[in-house]
């Protein structure tokens, strides 16, 4: 049994009246890809969001690498409003509450469904920037040129992934000139920058033909092997997903509906249904 | 970014030394009392506030206008620190009260004093203030500026501020010495040396890695914040910068102006620094420096005689008296927000390989083989 790297237990958010999702319990286990689907608006990316730390979620734990990253209870006017499930499980248990940087401190990137480059950045600094968390400077050292030597280290990393990802040859053009799919390869690379243990990718293939879809899969799973990483992504793609992922969950309303290997996914009825609707 | 190449930084730093070259041989050779001393002191003074709200508002998308308050804090921190204690001690400035603070200091000191004030004040009110975004942020960061002037102003504080009263035979620029001499240090030079050094150090802030996370803040919060950046510390640590900055140069307003009065420090003057940020372009740092420049010699120098009923040799005292001058003014800024509404330069700087490239251009244009570009 592999170790399990994140896990998300009777994760609830809701907004106002809206539980957007239900009681999420799932595991993503280490050197896996997993695959989150769903039909639009089942609640993915905001599963996404509770785990970054975006979204404080209603009800719920998530853990990392067997740490309690975020924890949460109905609290205030959730209390009354509360309508998800298992209401009274985390009541005694301690809040945790982090925000994003904190997440992806851990160890945690990710990218986003719409891209979200800085846009008056160059490519080479966009992937620069997403270093300066690991960055031991200071303020005054770095006013100062102090750390002159971690600047250039940290320009050397960030070429050598550009180069990696073929992408140096773009280093001094503006990232939002980019080609669309460029500009999904670079969110990626600046994700890797922060020396990320576990990826979440939010559609990654949005966007892209058949072509670049089956390219897209090869790149995961190459930086996978290669950064030792673990990867959990939101992807419409069927063919992407039942290709690459090792597992995949699907969610419908929030609420999971099924989970297993592609081949016991793609049989499940209730999948089928949460897709294309209940036969009359 | 690439790294900019090394025949390019020695030619800013040649460009650089030559205005100071020629700042120092222009003090030498013109009667001190023209007015171009004014508009250059001036102009240097405004140069650093305005970059350093150029940090803020252009780099790291605070919209702030707290300037003029924490310009007040520096002038004010200064002028106590620096008065003689025994001026204080007479009743030559602290007339209706009897002064607190009986030490004094020395320029230098009084200058960091002037902007670890306003920085500490920065601090203080970033804490709250800087959770809330965009216009909040605008009327918090007012609504501070005006307390503040109120404050200084206050009976109870009189022991400290001298109450409404004016602040003056403190050090000014004409105490200012070269270093272990009696000779006066030329006074536009010095203005020129402080503040190059401060905006010298605002713009290595700018290009370290901690600027880079600032844009990345202005650019897109919620990914500088999933790529680790964190969004607080930053912020505040953006704006205590620009404050402690905003400080000195208040520092060196009341060095220049030899007398300080809190009333002055009004939010019409954050509204002018904030409009030389704009005519120079928000994000760009040598616009800020040549709008400063152009700005306050338009306004103390070149358009003058509209309020004095003679301008450009044309004599009409009926229509070019006071007040005249501010409505040409106010066209003009508005012919520049509609014909430059990036600015002069845009968030772009001034390169001299740009320079070339433009030249190149128009060169090639002249000879009729433009078309490759």
């Amino acid at each position: 049994m592999a170790e399990n790297v994140l896990k998300l237990e009777n994760v609830t958010m809701q907004f106002g009246g809206v539980v957007a999702v239900n009681n999420l319990s799932l595991e993503v286990n280490k050197g896996e890809i997993v695959a989150l689907i769903g039909p639009n608006g089942a609640g993915k990316t905001t599963a996404f969001n509770c785990v970054t730390g975006i979204y404080d979620p209603t009800n719920g734990k998530i853990s990392f690498n067997g740490k309690t990253i975020v924890e949460n209870h109905p609290r205030g006017k959730m209390k009354k409003l509360y309508a998800g499930e298992n209401a009274k499980l985390y009541v005694n248990s301690r809040t945790v509450d982090p925000t994003p940087d904190m997440v992806t401190k851990l160890g945690i990137a990710r990218t986003f469904q719409n891209i979200r480059l800085w846009k008056s950045m160059t490519v080479f600094d966009n992937v620069l920037t997403a270093k300066h968390m690991r960055a031991k400077q200071n303020v005054l050292t770095a006013t100062l040129r102090l750390a002159y030597k971690e600047e250039k280290r940290m320009r050397e990393e960030t070429a050598a992934l550009l180069e990696e990802q073929n992408l140096l040859q773009y280093a001094n053009d503006l990232a939002v000139s980019l080609p669309y799919g460029l500009q999904r390869r670079l969110e990626i690379a600046r994700a890797l920058a922060t020396d990320p243990k576990l990826l979440l990718l939010d559609e990654p293939a949005a966007g892209m033909n058949p072509q670049e879809t089956q390219e897209l899969g090869e790149f995961i799973v190459q930086i996978k092997n290669k950064y030792d990483l673990t990867v959990f992504m939101i992807e419409h793609h069927m063919d992407l997903v039942m290709q690459f992922s090792d597992r995949i969950y699907v969610i419908d309303f929030g609420r999971l509906i099924s989970n297993g290997t592609p081949a016991v996914v793609q049989a499940d009825p209730k999948v089928i249904n949460a897709y294309l609707g209940v036969a009359e | 970014m690439k790294q900019k190449s090394k025949a390019e930084l020695w030619i800013a730093f040649a460009a650089i030394a030559l205005i100071y070259v020629a700042v120092t041989v222009l003090e030498q050779t013109v009667d001190s009392n023209h007015i171009i001393f004014t508009v250059l002191k001036k102009g240097a003074i405004y140069s650093l506030v305005a970059v350093s709200m150029n940090l803020l508002n252009g780099f790291t998308g605070l919209f702030s206008l707290g300037q003029a308050g924490f310009m007040l804090i520096g002038a004010y921190t200064y002028s106590i620190f620096t008065m003689p204690t025994e001026v204080k001690l007479t009743e030559s400035v602290y007339k209706y009260y009897e002064a607190a603070i009986k030490f004094d200091t020395g320029i230098f000191v009084g200058l960091i004093c002037a902007g670890l004030a306003a920085a500490l004040f920065a601090a203080l009110i970033g804490l709250p203030v800087l959770r809330l975004k965009s216009d909040y942020l605008a009327i918090a960061t007012i609504g501070f500026a005006e307390i503040i002037r109120a404050i200084f102003q206050w009976d109870v504080l009189g022991p400290v501020t001298n109450g409404a009263n004016v602040m003056r035979n403190y050090l000014d620029l004409t105490d200012v010495k070269i270093p272990f001499t009696d000779i006066a240090f030329p006074p536009t030079l010095y203005v020129f040396l402080a503040s190059g050094v401060c905006i010298g150090l605002i713009v290595l802030l700018i290009n370290s890695s901690y600027g880079r996370a600032f844009k990345a803040i202005r650019d897109d919060e919620v990914a500088a914040e999933a790529m680790g950046i964190n969004l607080f510390k930053h912020k505040e640590m953006s704006f205590i910068i620009s404050s402690f900055f905003a400080g000195v140069s208040g520092a060196l307003l009341a060095m220049y102006q030899y007398t300080v009065q809190a009333a002055q420090f009004k939010s019409a003057m954050t509204y002018e620094i904030l409009l030389i940020v704009v005519i120079g372009g928000i994000g760009s740092v040598s616009g800020s420096l040549i709008a400063s420049f152009l700005y306050i010699a338009a306004s103390e120098w070149w358009l003058r005689g509209l309020d004095m009923g003679k301008f450009l040799g044309i004599e009409a005292p009926n229509l070019f008296r006071s007040g005249f001058r501010r409505f040409v003014f106010s066209i003009i800024i508005m012919m520049i927000v509609l014909f430059f509404s990036k600015g002069l330069m845009g968030d772009k700087e001034i390169s001299f390989a740009g320079l070339v490239r433009r030249f190149n251009k128009r060169a090639k244009t002249a000879k009729g083989g433009g078309i490759d570009g």
